[in-house]
């Protein structure tokens, strides 16, 4: 039967974190398998081939950017990634290396396991082959280009339309300002984030109830947006 | 009563010690002395040296000796280490010079330096050995060294009265008396004769007659005369020394003090040689004054130049040189004396006397008149040979142009008198050509005024004075006449040449106390050590058409260059001549006795706590600052810019010290704050953890998610006060950049109500965003932290529902968070936006008090600002202001909003 359970690579230097995530991660249902430096984390995803990666950036032997690179030369498991708060700069640096997620110190386990079950879900194509999709009071169907709130349709203009299909598509996930940006407007535009930020926040006018409390459409301050694909309570 | 007169007076003791202490501080100089070449001075100083060496095991280094060919020198010399002499170009010879910089590295114990006299070759740093010598010694290395008689300034003259040979090569008797031992090298005039026979003198071959007429036997007895009488003197000054150091002498006369008056004469240098003398015996100290007048034209360059010569004689010489200015030199004279306690002024006796003392008392019969109960000595001059001839060509410069105006002016008054009073009307026309000298006199001085003085008696005789258009006189009341007026002309020209002289001077004068003034002005207004020495320098450059380095020194660093002047920044040789200048607090280069090769003058920047700078100047006319005058300006600035450095200097230190005392208060109270702080929560976890762990299967369940409940959000608080640490560390360090992105508010607002969420879910929370709000310009990671702290601040410190509203002014937006607590305690509106302040009531809620703190940081980043009030309807409300300006760049138009691939809506 263990044969069966997903594995996941924990590389990461603090004997703590380890424990931590060795004991909730088997709790729930993964098998954990462990490096202590960057190069043994190599290694380890060579030789073992997990399912999915968690990487703290800051490790002693190799910048975590570096691991996260050289993974992707040969793997494409989902990483995500372990950063301290105020290195915004990191994260971005790391999704841009070709990371899928990433949780910020300290985190609680729920919202671990949850970043863990979206990189798997689109990982094995589990999303995005839907057409539809729902969180909350919110409907999206792709197929047909229709979007309903509160079973009432709402009527998108074009740019925000397909701002939405991209985060439909990756819903769950944060989408960086840099991704959204090309995705939507081509690569003209560089980093001016203020067109994304008003299209957002007309985005979050049609469809959140409260556009100044948004539930669906989470930012990740100095990162990116996310669009929840469930929402607790 | 009797015990207490014979101990030394305290003042005594401690100008001993000082004069000690600065004497073990300083190398010790034991001079090897001796009446003329050959007597074996060098021989002696070497086996003094070698007992040095073999005795007292120190460490001794030959750094020059000249054996002239002896065998028994140069086998002394043997087992000595010998330091490697410097080559010199000069004339197209290489000649080997004494290496000083390698001396001062190598270090020795103790340094042999023959020849004291020695003059170097030109290049070298100084002109003269014994200033090389001075430096070992102020770095604190022995020196033994040779002198003979003859080289000594005070007796130079003396000994070229005797053998009849002027030696160019003198030492100044400050070296002499700052000897810590001279020991005379004797040897009977016979012996040294019968040495010289058997060639045991050296003798370069070039200067044979010169040297056999020095080497009579009546001349050796005489300068062996003057060399036993010099070490003599010096013996006796020890013994006073002794008996003073002892309490010996009960009555010591206070020490005495000596005035010579100095002026550009020739004849002056005598003079001071006799003070010098007169003051050694007398053991007093002597000053050689200089009386500026205040009315004086400017002197010749020649003039100029003795004056220079002749002070820094008398400095050489010992003497205190002081400038006075004053309309009578006299009068000054006797002033300072009496100040001074002088008790004797020393004046040279004029050769010839001159027209004017006849009229007038001469300056000796004034002093004499003014002095009291001052001894007053007229000494004879004698020029030194040489000079005096140098002095003439000087006053025969005549400024052609003016004497043809002068020319033409007469011929106008002729012309004038001609034709308005024709002849015989002689007092009219006489009256015409007066007012004619005035014109001339007024305009062009003395000269041409006399010569038109003369022009017009001709003019008058000519044409006004029968027989017309000769030179005869019919009337000889008329010689009469010429004589009155030739006289009154003469008397007008003195006077109206002295009015516009003094007028002359006092706009000199005027201009140099403006410039100075201004300066001081300037430097007052310059704020910082860099803008005062930009102010400073700029200044000198205008005022003295030069180009201006400063040097400073940081501390423990090394000299370096502060300000440069405009066009090329200051090469090496600057610095290393910086360097000399700041370790020996004295001038060099140009103009001055070290280093003078360069184009620039290097002065000490010396304020009253030592040394602060070095101030380069390079004058675009290279002998500007021959004139005293323009040094003495250029003095003058040097001190004002010092001592605004100083200031600024210690301004600048007291704000480190103030800002290093702060962050020593501020971490001393994040200490006992976080200490504090940390450590609430850390027992609670532990005490909660340790629960868990121990107690484990008794716990019920309720009480096991109670306690892990009080674990995570312990760990929570933890958390956020670690992150307020390190935020405001990041801020202060200036670490955190404001990264400034068009922003909606609305989402800062919504990211920050986000990471509140599980904090806030309890509380009722009104968000009011107006419709229409521009984007801001800010960093939103930052201002959703000061939003996140602000409500987070609100929630902590009441309990009713929260409000959240944005306002838009003109230039500005608002955003406020208000509560429906208990408010600020009043006064406290503003203390609790510092550090570590945290609203004093009862109660009050734990906190490193830091939240707020950080608000202010970031809003002030962003040039906003930030301020709390209390309700009218109760509880406090929080505002920050951010500015906006301009608008956000336009939307993309409709065509780039095409999408890069075609999976648009159709």
């Amino acid at each position: 039967m263990s044969e069966s359970l997903p594995t996941v690579a924990v590389i990461e230097d603090e004997v703590q974190m380890r424990r931590f995530l060795r004991a909730s991660l088997s709790s729930n249902g993964y098998r954990v398998l462990e490096a202590e430096t960057g190069q043994e984390g190599l290694n380890l995803v060579a030789a073992h081939s997990p399912d999915i990666i968690l990487l703290d950036l800051g490790l002693p032997d190799l910048d975590g950017l570096i691991v996260t690179a050289r993974l992707r030369e040969w793997s494409k498991a989902p990483i995500i990634v372990i950063s301290a708060r105020g290195r915004e700069e990191d994260k971005i640096k790391a999704l841009d290396a070709g990371a899928d997620d990433y949780v910020t110190k300290p985190f609680g386990v729920g919202e671990l396991l949850a970043r863990i079950r979206v990189a798997l879900r689109h990982a094995t194509g589990g999303g995005d082959g839907c057409a539809q999709f729902s969180v909350g009071e919110l409907k999206v169907d792709l197929a047909r280009r229709q979007i309903f709130v509160d079973d009432k349709e709402v009527h998108l203009t074009p740019i925000e339309y397909r701002l939405l299909s991209i985060l439909v598509k990756h819903s769950g996930k944060v989408i960086t300002h840099g991704q959204l940006l090309r995705e939507v407007w081509g690569p003209n535009l560089g980093d001016q984030t203020q067109y994304l930020r008003v299209y957002m926040g007309q985005l979050r006018h049609k469809l959140e109830r409260d556009p100044s409390r948004p539930r669906y459409f989470v930012t990740e301050p100095g990162v990116g947006y996310r669009l929840r694909d469930t929402i607790e309570g | 009563m009797n015990g207490e007169l014979h101990r030394p007076n305290p003042d005594e003791i401690l100008r001993r010690v000082v004069a000690e202490e600065a004497r073990t501080k300083q190398g010790k100089l034991t001079l090897f002395f001796g009446a003329a070449p050959g007597v074996g001075k060098t021989y002696a100083m070497l086996e003094a040296a070698r007992a040095e060496l073999e005795r007292e095991k120190r460490d001794v280094v030959v750094g020059v000796v000249e054996t002239h060919g002896r065998y028994e020198t140069a086998a002394l010399v043997l087992g000595l280490e010998l330091l490697p002499s410097r080559r010199v170009a000069y004339r197209g010879v290489e000649v080997q010079e004494f290496d000083l910089d390698h001396a001062l590295v190598r270090r020795p114990a103790l340094i042999l330096i023959d020849e004291l006299a020695h003059t170097n070759a030109e290049g070298s740093r100084h002109p003269k050995r014994w200033q090389d010598v001075q430096e070992l010694l102020d770095a604190g290395i022995d020196v033994f060294s040779t002198l003979n008689v003859q080289h000594v300034e005070s007796l130079n003259d003396v000994i070229a009265k005797i053998t009849g040979v002027m030696v160019r090569e003198t030492v100044p008797d400050a070296m002499l008396s700052q000897a810590h031992e001279i020991k005379l090298v004797d040897l009977p005039p016979d012996d040294l004769l019968d040495r010289l026979r058997d060639g045991k003198v050296y003798v370069p071959a070039q200067a044979q007659q010169a040297i056999e007429n020095f080497f009579r036997k009546g001349n050796l007895i005489a300068l062996r005369e003057l060399a036993l009488r010099t070490t003599a003197e010096r013996v006796d000054a020890q013994m006073h020394e002794y008996r003073r150091a002892q309490g010996i002498e009960q009555t010591w006369a206070t020490s005495e003090n000596i005035l010579v008056a100095v002026s550009a004469s020739p004849y002056s240098a005598r003079l001071l040689r006799a003070a010098r003398r007169m003051a050694s015996t007398l053991h007093a100290s002597w000053f050689a004054v200089y009386v500026e007048p205040n009315s004086a034209r400017p002197m010749p360059a020649a003039s100029v130049t003795r004056l220079s010569h002749n002070l820094r004689l008398a400095e050489q010489l010992g003497a205190k040189v002081v400038t006075l200015t004053g309309e009578n030199a006299a009068e000054a004279l006797v002033r300072f004396a009496k100040e001074r306690n002088v008790s004797k002024i020393i004046v040279g006796k004029p050769l010839a006397a001159r027209f004017r003392d006849r009229l007038r008392s001469s300056l000796i019969d004034q002093i004499v008149k003014q002095s009291g109960d001052i001894d007053v000595f007229v000494t004879a001059g004698d020029p030194d040979p040489g000079e005096v001839v140098a002095d003439r060509p000087q006053q025969t410069q005549l400024h052609i142009p003016s004497f043809v105006v002068a020319l033409g002016i007469v011929a106008l008054c002729t012309g004038l008198g001609w034709f308005v009073f024709g002849v015989d009307q002689l007092a009219d026309v006489v009256m015409t050509y007066l007012l004619g000298i005035v014109v001339v006199a007024s305009r062009f001085g003395m000269r041409p005024s006399l010569a038109a003085a003369l022009l017009s008696v001709a003019g008058l005789d000519f044409f006004f004075v029968r027989p017309y258009f000769t030179f005869a006189v019919s009337d000889l009341r008329h010689i009469v006449t010429f004589a009155v007026m030739f006289v009154v002309a003469v008397v007008i020209s003195g006077l109206t040449e002295r009015v516009r002289n003094q007028a002359l001077s006092a706009r000199h004068r005027e201009l140099r106390t403006n410039s100075l003034y201004e300066l001081s002005r300037e430097l007052a207004s310059a704020v910082g050590s860099h803008r005062v020495i930009e102010v400073g320098a700029t200044q000198i450059e205008r005022m003295f058409s030069s180009r201006v380095n400063v040097f400073v020194r940081k501390p423990k660093g090394a000299l370096e260059c502060a300000r440069a002047s405009r066009d090329d920044p200051p090469p090496d040789r600057d610095l290393t001549v910086g360097e000399w200048v700041w370790s020996n607090h004295k001038e060099a280069g140009l103009g001055t006795n070290t280093l003078s090769a360069g184009a620039s003058l290097y002065l000490p920047l010396l304020a009253s706590g030592g040394i602060v700078g070095v101030l380069g100047v390079t004058p675009d006319e290279p002998d500007r600052f021959h004139a005293i005058d323009q040094r003495r300006h250029l003095d003058a600035f040097a001190v004002q810019m010092a001592l605004a450095m100083e200031r600024a200097f210690l301004a600048e230190e007291t704000n480190q010290v103030r800002r290093e005392v702060e962050t020593e208060q501020l971490r001393s109270s994040l200490l006992s704050s976080v200490s504090h702080d940390l450590r609430t929560p850390l027992a609670v976890i532990t005490g909660a953890a340790s629960t868990l762990l121990q107690d484990a299967p008794s716990l019920s369940t309720p009480l096991r998610l109670e306690l892990t409940e009080t674990i995570l959000e312990e760990a929570e608080r933890l958390n956020r006060l670690i992150r307020n640490l390190l935020d405001m560390t990041r801020l202060e360090s200036g670490g955190i950049r404001v990264n400034k992105e068009w922003v909606p508010l609305e989402e800062v607002v919504g990211s920050a109500l986000q990471r509140l969420e599980s904090r806030l879910k309890a509380r009722e929370l009104k968000v009011e965003l107006p419709p229409g709000l521009p984007l801001v310009p800010c960093d939103p990671i930052l201002i959703e932290q000061a939003l996140i702290n602000l409500l987070e601040n609100a929630a902590k410190y009441s309990d009713g529902p929260i409000e959240l509203r944005a306002l838009l002014m003109p230039s500005e937006v608002i955003v406020e968070v208000a509560d429906h607590g208990l408010g600020i305690p009043d006064g406290q509106e503003l203390q609790i936006f510092e550090k570590f302040q945290r609203a004093v009531r009862q109660g009050s809620p734990g906190g490193v008090g830091l939240g707020l703190a950080i608000c202010r940081a970031i809003v002030v980043a962003h040039g906003g600002r930030i301020w709390a009030q209390n309700r009218e309807a109760g509880g406090a409300s929080f505002r920050f202001a951010l500015p906006v300006s301009g608008e956000a760049p336009m939307l993309p138009p409709p065509e780039l909003a095409e999408p890069p691939s075609g999976d648009g809506p159709t």
